[in-house]
């Protein structure tokens, strides 16, 4: 079966919708949005082109040629490149977009040039009649001489026509050249080119020469010929440049045949969003606005379902306790792994309604619009307008915005946007800002309509970038990075957002948020649980020391069981290590308990509520069972105040919001700067500075 | 000379066939070739990057790209 199997390779200008094709095809979920550059890596599906035929479908990132100037598109070049019999696609299937035909065509012209078997798909033909447009199939299927199917991928329209032209073209494998660069520009060179090797097309020499990029099965004699060639890089330029005017000028005499665009028929609301959305004033207002919106939503939409999902857990526990025999098991289960997962479900309001908008953001095509609003900006502190997708989407996960970088060609503008990323507040921080802001904030509203607590997370998420864009700064001027910054960005047209791909954008985060989170802290919980209910000798004798003490003989029984269970709980072997580095965190106003939750936050920052859950469930008596919020408001510190008060509530803010704490992004940042060098720095750099400026916050607050 | 970069808001021009080993062939590949029409949309705030349409692609480019390429104005 998989011997039979097509593999078609989906390659297409950015925002064409390759991806919305790849979904259809494969019934998958990839990330679609309404900006170039939503797609940076590989990405593969089956789908079943008929009754008998499988095809392995891979994503491509987006480009306009083949020619690369950043890292995700290199992706497709080493793709088209490779020899590999395994990796190979038979059929390229090019995915063109109805509006910008033209210059769609151009990276067309390059595939079919290559001879692969190659089909090309219009999409979005349900634009057609709004942008006045007119095409002739037939003729233009005769011109191009390749299988052309109109489709539209976001609904559904000619999936199935794809489908019966990939397998009519994998049967024909009959692939010809649309343009032949050779005569038109230098014969007698591109004559020489070809005699170096009959196993390549013409077009794949040129681009081992002008891209420098050989696949496997060159032989050592052959690259040694295609380097001659490399020589002259002035003519290699030249001729590239004549080479994109000649692809043109054939392009247009097939386009003049067989497309027709009726401008009067056109309507247009593009330039008069433009004039609002990149205007010098409103265009930054309404941008500020939006952000506003954002995080006032963030907590008053959400509030209602986090105290259901709150007080849910608190009676769940309550009823194992309750209805299960008691025991280790019920103990673990009640005290340990429900107060856990608790701890994550409860932000799912929170992190689905920031999910949205990002999701909004992205697929209206306003990202864009910001992006051309931050360049200049964002380049005095070393990084590119399109800094700010990663910046933005960061809002969510650090890791797929590190991915996002991909698109940014110069190396040093992209090795610091790397960098300063992870200070952005990612959706981990948000239960951990969510549950002190709720205890040390007041609830209030004011000038009557802006809630106090939105706005200090705002001015969180403020810190975060403000953070990155000076952390940028100076690395902007301490790194000795040379790479040319260059920018050109395509404005797509502003749309209407499709509700699916919304929703299904926000479920597949929140989904992929809870289930990562959930897995670490049920883990952890259960390890946590077991070094709180265990430890040596002294864990033993706790209980009957303290009945045994003199001072506790007039305590009335709840408080004495209260006193046991805390003196069992520090005791424990989990007390022990937090007693241990409570030295180290004292002086930020942290005591030994939310010293071990800073502990398990390395592996992940969400885990921080979690932990505290399960450590005061421990501690707490078996009687009463209160809501998470309710047991970090009643923890005492030593002098009988409370212990998330105001100066330790900001410090803890101002800690999480600094500490490199997540283990994923450094992982990530490894594998896209290939060295252990730059986590490391982020790892110490941010955690130090974490470390300090929590120490000042709590030193001068107290 | 005129550039990219001296057009008006809304203003429309042709790119001049002498500037073709200055544009960056990211550009040309893009649409932005000798002959074809220009037209500025938009500057942002800052005075840069600018926003064009040429060969019915929308760009966004820097100003330092745009004073490379030269055009010849539309006689309105
Ligand atoms: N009107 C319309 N919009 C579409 C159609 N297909 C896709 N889109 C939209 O076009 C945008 C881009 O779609 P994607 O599938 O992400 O495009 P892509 O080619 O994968 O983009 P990159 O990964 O950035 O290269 C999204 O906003 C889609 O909703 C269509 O047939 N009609
Ligand atoms: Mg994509």
């Amino acid at each position: 079966m998989s011997k039979n199997n097509i593999k078609v390779a989906l390659i297409g200008n950015p925002n064409t919708g390759k991806t919305s094709l790849f979904n259809q095809l494969t019934g998958l979920n990839q990330k679609v949005g309404n900006y170039p550059g939503v797609t940076v890596d590989k990405k593969q599906g089956v789908s079943k082109l008929s009754a008998t035929q499988n095809a392995i479908i891979t994503d491509l990132p987006g480009t306009y040629s083949i020619n690369p100037t950043s890292v995700d598109e290199s992706i497709v070049l080493k793709t088209l490149l490779k020899k590999d019999i395994k990796e190979s696609p038979d059929v390229i299937l090019v995915v063109a977009d109805i509006e910008n035909l033209k210059r769609n065509l151009l990276l067309f012209s390059q595939i079919k040039d290559l001879e692969i078997p190659t089909v090309l798909a219009i999409n979005m033909v349900d634009q057609m009649s709004r942008k006045g447009i007119s095409i002739d199939l037939s003729l233009l299927k005769k011109e191009l001489n390749t299988e052309v199917v109109l489709i539209s991928a976001r609904k559904n329209e000619g999936i199935n026509d794809v489908k019966e032209a990939i397998i009519r073209c994998h049967v024909a494998a009959k692939a010809s050249p649309l343009c032949g660069i050779n005569h038109k520009i230098d014969p007698d060179y591109f004559h020489k080119l070809k005699e170096i090797s009959p196993n390549y097309s013409l077009y794949e020499l040129w681009l081992m020469v002008t891209q420098n990029n050989y696949p496997d099965t060159i032989t050592s004699e052959e690259k040694e010929k295609l380097l001659a060639f490399k020589q002259d890089v002035s003519k290699l330029k030249k001729y590239q440049h004549k080479e994109t005017i000649y692809r043109y000028q054939e392009i247009n005499k097939i386009l003049k045949k067989t497309y027709i665009v009726d401008k009067s028929k056109a309507t247009d609301i593009r330039s008069k969003l433009d004039k609002v959305f990149t205007h010098k004033i409103f265009g930054y207002a309404i941008f500020s606005f939006i952000l506003l919106v954002i995080f006032q939503s963030i907590f008053d939409w959400a509030s209602v379902p986090m105290d259901f999902i709150d007080s849910t857990f608190a009676q769940l526990s309550d009823f194992a306790k309750s209805n299960l025999q008691p025991g280790v098991l019920t103990d673990l289960l009640a005290e340990g792994i429900i107060p856990g997962v608790g701890g994550v479900i409860i932000f799912i309001p929170q992190i689905a309604i920031l999910f949205l908008f990002i999701a909004i953001l992205e697929e209206t095509g306003y990202m864009s619009r910001v992006v051309f609003l931050m360049d200049k900006i964002m380049r005095r502190f070393g990084m590119n307008g399109k800094s700010v997708i990663p910046l933005i989407s960061g809002t969510a996960c650090a890791i797929p915005a590190i991915m996002a970088t991909r698109t940014i060609s110069s190396w040093k503008e992209r090795l610091i946007t790397i960098l300063v990323t992870p200070f952005t507040t990612c959706s981990a921080r948000l239960p951990v800002y969510a549950i002190i802001i709720a205890l040390v904030i007041p609830n209030k509203k004011i000038f009557g309509f802006l809630n106090l607590q939105g706005l200090v997370l705002l001015s969180l998420y403020a810190l975060g970038f403000a953070t990155a864009i000076l952390a940028a700064y100076i690395l902007h001027k301490t790194l000795k990075i040379k790479s040319k910054s260059f920018f050109v960005v395509e404005m797509p047209n502003y749309k209407l957002p499709s509700i699916k791909n919304v929703l299904f954008d926000v479920i597949e985060k929140t989904k992929a948020f809870v289930l990562g989170a959930g897995k670490i802290i049920l883990a952890l919980s259960i390890v946590l649980w077991f070094l709180a209910s265990n430890g040596p000798a002294s864990f033993k004798n706790s209980e009957k020391n303290v009945i045994e003490n003199s001072e506790n003989q007039q305590l009335s029984d709840v408080v004495l069981q209260q006193k046991i269970a805390s003196a069992k709980l520090e005791n424990s072997y989990i007390g022990i290590m937090g007693k241990s580095i409570e030295p180290i965190i004292k002086p930020l106003g942290y005591d030994w308990k939310i010293g071990i939750a800073l502990i398990t936050s390395f592996a992940a920052r969400e885990v921080f509520v979690g932990t505290l859950a399960t450590i005061y469930s421990v501690e707490a008596d078996d009687e009463n069972t209160t809501t998470i919020k309710q047991k970090m408001a009643s923890e005492v510190n030593e002098t009988g105040g409370k212990l998330f008060n105001f100066p330790v509530g900001m410090s803890l803010l101002v800690f999480y919001a600094f500490a490199m704490q997540c283990m994923a992004t450094l992982a990530i940042v490894k594998r896209e700067t290939k060295t252990w060098k730059w986590p490391l720095i982020q790892l110490f750099g941010m955690t130090g500075l974490a470390y300090v400026s929590s120490f000042i916050i709590y030193q001068i607050l107290s | 000379m005129n550039t990219i970069a001296s057009l008006h808001i809304g203003e429309i021009g042709y790119i001049s066939e002498e500037s073709l080993d200055f544009i960056p062939l990211k550009l040309l590949e893009m649409g932005c070739l000798p002959g074809a029409e220009v037209q500025l949309i938009q500057i942002a705030p800052l005075k840069d990057p600018i926003y064009i349409c040429v060969n019915g692609s929308h760009l966004a480019i820097r100003k330092e790209t745009a004073l490379q390429i030269k055009i010849l104005k539309a006689n309105l």
